[in-house]
């Protein structure tokens, strides 16, 4: 047991050090103040100063920011469409299919995707004038491929849904319509929040398909940072990204803090109640 | 009964992929009844219930509701509520608006609704938990919230399902009588299901019993306990002793049936031929058991006890007949510490009188 | 079936959207590249493979690209060195990801949620940005590099043919092998926690109970149970990897062959469209069948939990 217990650390332990190693070297290298970007020598802030004023990177931002927030949209309005239509109808035509080409963007590789899609536009904009690459096309790319996690989050939540909960609210005459904005939609909503959550950072950190799909003046960040990264190290990488940790780690650490915050007043609660 | 009746269920079939779960039922429910549907699992009892609810298709048959054809109708446009054995209460929303979430789909005014909702909440006892979500709740409170959701909109048919599967021994007795109570409080016609024949005994009015699809007896709860209909109701409704026998002697107001190990002489007259294969069903309480052989030839058996399990109130006996067959015996412990009570290994003489049994043909 | 007619429109609705945009998007793309795949590279625009010449219909498939590829030894070495790098960055991270996930389903329930939280956290910051850092860590000065160095494992590496000398460990088989087991690492452990959480305990209980010792008890309970954790895990690494071309691109070297590089390649820097996408065709021909069982998978396992 106590053997068990000295291996069960050790793993957690090494393996953590290597998810993070990465993470800590990319914050601390963004202060250090060396030619050679590898070399510690002295902390400085430059980099950061240097950022503000990095027009290419900053656009690249905002475009990125744009295009993930109507992409993770899309894709969980796409997704609950199809989550529901693979969780409600047992049969209808083509349902393998279906089921098939969903879940296939999760596992595909980037650059088939990219490839297929971009050449095929191009065929559309050759016969019908439009549409023209960059942001648009970039944002079906993402809608895309977010849907397939987006239904994949949404799907497994309906399907832990009580089936009685959505009778019983027909039963005191709700329409089908009623049903979802009344009692399914409240229940799914946390899903659905985090459907968005997801697919709005994988929109964000894609390089492929915005790669494939983009035209000159609809760069995203992340191509920017890639052709960058590219060349060799490059220590406003490091800012960049510093800036991203701080952010993602926040908004990871306050989500998990409310989320166990809801459990332990819901068990409260229910124990409470038990004891009445 | 007939043509006038509250709810006509009439040759009622469902037919799923060539299964037929609800194979041609057709009963006959009155207004302000508590029918009971009585059977065990599988048996299409809660496929039938949930086509009175609107939730499954028929796929043939009619359903009449105070003559109204519902067969076509989905469930949001029956007048019946149905309050599921899980509850389904929706987590989202307060007791209060459990409640009134029916009345609003009704788009009825809001001060009527209020006055409903308060109606309901005062005839469950759930006042002071009006603000609670239903996980602040214990089963038995979200029971009665599950209860008050499904009056709230005053239904022409109550239907149950299930309604005491989920709560413990203990609570299932008080909430039955709570329950029933309430239901003749309101006066509202229900239709309940369950696979629990002291549930169906104690709480309804008449009781149909259903295996495979089909109504086997339909009765009020001591027309199915003293005279069951065949074989199977008389073994799923109680304790019961079958004894295959040979009708020996045919006379129109007794008839003598021999069996293995005893002959019956049976205080009234039936329906049968003499040389007839017939089953006597002999409850195990109209049974009573000494050491020594009573006086007469007809209606006693003797044989080992084989057991012998004390409950406290009563004590059953089983006996086991020269044939092979076991006789169950309950007998009351009217005296305490009776000193001649029979014990293992002893042989026993089970007798009881010309009108305990019940001739069976089917 | 309930009762009502009102649903069949919205039925049509809610599963046809979803249905004519997958439709548009993912399946027609494929249409499109397995014509230009069959047709000529007519300078700028590609030739149809459909052609009505006085009343004659004729239908051009042109091959040549697919035996260009077959025949041709870089791509079919590619393709083999793809499918290489994939497994074994499968095993690696099943065999690192398992017990990992193992441990943490088995930690004190109060420790669940944060631990899950820390495995989470890497999983939503830039992917790039991770794998950009390895870049950094494996390089001259890098602190892995030091480390490597310094207990002589670099000699190690260059024994086993996975750097090609002693003292230069980016660019390398081993690099790229370090990036990807990296990347994907919590694609393995995730669907295995999932799996290992929700396993009853009892049933170990219950084999301890007639006899067996955890050892047995786990590769006879435990293992089989999460088999569904296991293949889900495996697919969401191996199948992607195989067309990686991030980080083969940061990691790799003109040794490492990745096909996701190759058909880039052919697509920006020559331009090749059509080859590109026979490139490309030959690459969903190869993940059909880890696709279909994933696909098949999922499907039951949905089953399972209704």
């Amino acid at each position: 047991m106590m053997m068990t217990r000295l291996v069960s650390r050790s793993w957690l332990t090494a393996g953590f050090v290597f998810l993070y190693l990465p993470i800590v070297a990319l914050v601390l290298y963004s202060f250090n103040d060396s030619p050679i970007p590898n070399v510690w020598r002295s902390v400085t802030f430059n980099w950061y100063v240097r950022l503000a004023s990095d027009d290419d990177l900053l656009g690249a931002l905002r475009l990125s920011l744009k295009i993930a927030f109507f992409s993770a949209t899309a894709a969980v309005l796409l997704g609950t469409m199809a989550a529901f239509s693979l969780v409600k109808y047992k049969r209808f035509f083509g349902r393998t299919m279906f089921s098939g080409m969903v879940n296939a963007p999760l596992v595909m590789p980037d650059v088939i995707v990219g490839i297929s899609l971009l050449l095929m536009l191009v065929a559309v904009e050759r016969a019908l004038g439009f549409p023209d690459r960059g942001a648009f096309t970039i944002w079906l790319a993402h809608a895309l491929a977010g849907m397939a996690y987006a239904t994949v989050v949404i799907q497994s939540r309906l399907l832990d849904l009580n089936p009685q909960l959505e009778e019983a609210a027909m039963d005191l005459g709700a329409r089908p319509w009623e049903v979802f904005y009344l009692v399914t939609l409240p229940m799914i909503s946390q899903s659905l929040l985090s459907a968005w959550l997801l697919t709005f950072t994988i929109s964000l950190d894609d390089v492929v398909l915005s790669s494939f799909l983009n035209a000159p003046g609809s760069t995203t960040m992340p191509v920017v940072i890639f052709s960058r990264a590219r060349l060799g190290l490059n220590p406003s990488v490091n800012a960049v990204a510093t800036i991203i940790v701080l952010v993602v780690s926040i908004g990871v650490i306050l989500a998990s803090l409310m989320i166990v915050r809801n459990e332990r007043k819901r068990a409260r609660d229910m124990a409470e109640a038990a004891r009445n | 009964m007939g043509a006038s009746s509250f709810l006509q269920i009439q040759n009622v079939v469902k037919d799923f992929d060539g299964y037929k779960a609800v194979n041609n039922v057709s009963i006959d429910i009155e207004k302000g009844e508590i029918f009971a549907l009585l059977g065990p699992s599988g048996c299409g009892k809660s496929t039938l219930l949930r086509m009175l609810g609107g939730f499954e298709t028929l796929t043939s048959g009619r359903i009449l509701l105070n003559g109204k054809d519902m067969a076509d109708m989905p469930p949001y446009d029956c007048p019946i509520n149905m309050m599921f054995q899980s509850y389904a209460l929706f987590p989202h929303l307060t007791v209060w608006d459990n409640i009134a979430f029916g009345l609003r789909r009704e788009k009825m005014p809001k001060d009527k609704i209020a006055e409903q909702v308060e109606a309901m909440l005062k005839l469950t006892q759930l006042g002071k938990f009006a603000k609670r979500k239903p996980h602040q709740l214990s089963g038995g409170q979200q029971q009665r919230v599950a209860l008050a959701r499904s009056l709230a909109k005053k239904p022409q048919l109550l239907l149950l399902d299930e309604p005491l599967g989920a709560l413990d021994k203990k609570l299932r007795e008080e909430t039955q009588i709570e329950l029933v109570n309430i239901i003749e409080n309101v006066g509202v016609t229900c239709v309940m299901v369950t696979h629990d024949q002291e549930e169906a005994m104690t709480m309804s009015t008449r009781i149909g019993v259903m295996n495979a699809g089909q109504i086997l007896q339909i009765g009020t709860p001591s027309e199915m306990y003293e005279t069951p209909a065949n074989r199977f109701v008389a073994g799923f409704v109680g304790n019961v002793n079958l004894m295959d026998g040979v009708l020996s002697h045919d006379a129109p107001d007794h008839v003598i049936i021999d069996c293995a190990d005893c002959k019956h002489y049976v205080g009234h007259g039936i329906t049968g031929t003499e040389g007839m294969n017939v089953t006597v069903a002999l409850r195990p309480e109209k049974i009573r058991i000494s050491a020594t052989k009573p006086e007469g030839e007809h209606n006693m058996a003797s044989g080992k006890v084989k057991e012998k399990a004390y409950f406290g109130a009563w004590t059953v006996y089983r006996i086991e007949l020269p044939s092979g067959m076991i006789l169950k015996v309950n007998e009351s412990n009217t005296e305490r510490h009776a000193e001649d009570a029979l014990t293992w290994g002893d042989t026993a003489w089970a007798s009881w009188s010309p009108s305990a049994q019940v001739v069976l043909t089917s | 079936m309930i009762r009502g007619k009102s649903s069949r429109v919205g039925r049509f609705a809610v599963i046809g959207v979803p249905y004519l945009w997958l439709i548009v998007f993912f399946l027609l793309p494929f249409l499109v590249i397995l014509k230009i795949s069959l047709s000529e590279m007519e300078g700028v625009a590609f030739g149809n493979l459909l052609t009505w010449k006085e009343g004659v219909m004729q239908l051009t498939l042109k091959f040549s690209n697919y035996l260009y590829i077959v025949q041709d030894d870089l791509y079919f070495k590619t393709y083999l060195s793809s499918l290489r790098y994939a497994a074994v960055t499968t095993v690696i991270c099943l065999a690192i990801g398992y017990p990992f996930a193992y441990f943490m389903a088995r930690a004190e329930k109060r420790f669940q949620p944060v631990l899950l939280m820390l495995v989470m956290l890497p999983f939503w910051t830039s992917f790039l940005l991770r794998v950009y850092a390895w870049k950094g860590l494996l390089s001259e000065h890098g602190w892995v590099y030091e480390i490597i160095v310094f207990l002589r494992l670099d000699h190690v590496l260059a024994a086993g043919g996975l750097i090609a000398a002693p003292g230069q460990l980016m660019n390398t088989s081993f690099s790229l092998s370090v990036g990807m087991v990296y990347t994907y690492l919590p694609f393995m452990i995730l669907p295995l926690y999932a799996n290992l959480s929700k396993m009853d305990l009892r049933l170990l209980e219950a084999a301890a109970d007639l006899g067996a010792n955890p050892w047995v008890a786990f590769w006879t309970v435990t293992v089989p149970l999460s088999k569904a954790g296991i293949i889900a895990g495996s697919m969401l690494v191996f199948i992607p990897c195989i067309g990686e071309y991030v980080i083969p691109e940061l990691l790799g070297g003109p040794e490492t062959l990745m096909i996701g590089r190759v058909m880039w390649d052919e697509f920006f820097s020559n331009n090749d469209w059509p080859v590109a996408s026979t490139v490309a065709v030959v690459m969903v021909l190869l993940i059909i069948v880890p696709i279909a069982i994933f696909n098949k998978y999922e499907a039951e396992a949905q089953e399972g939990s209704r």
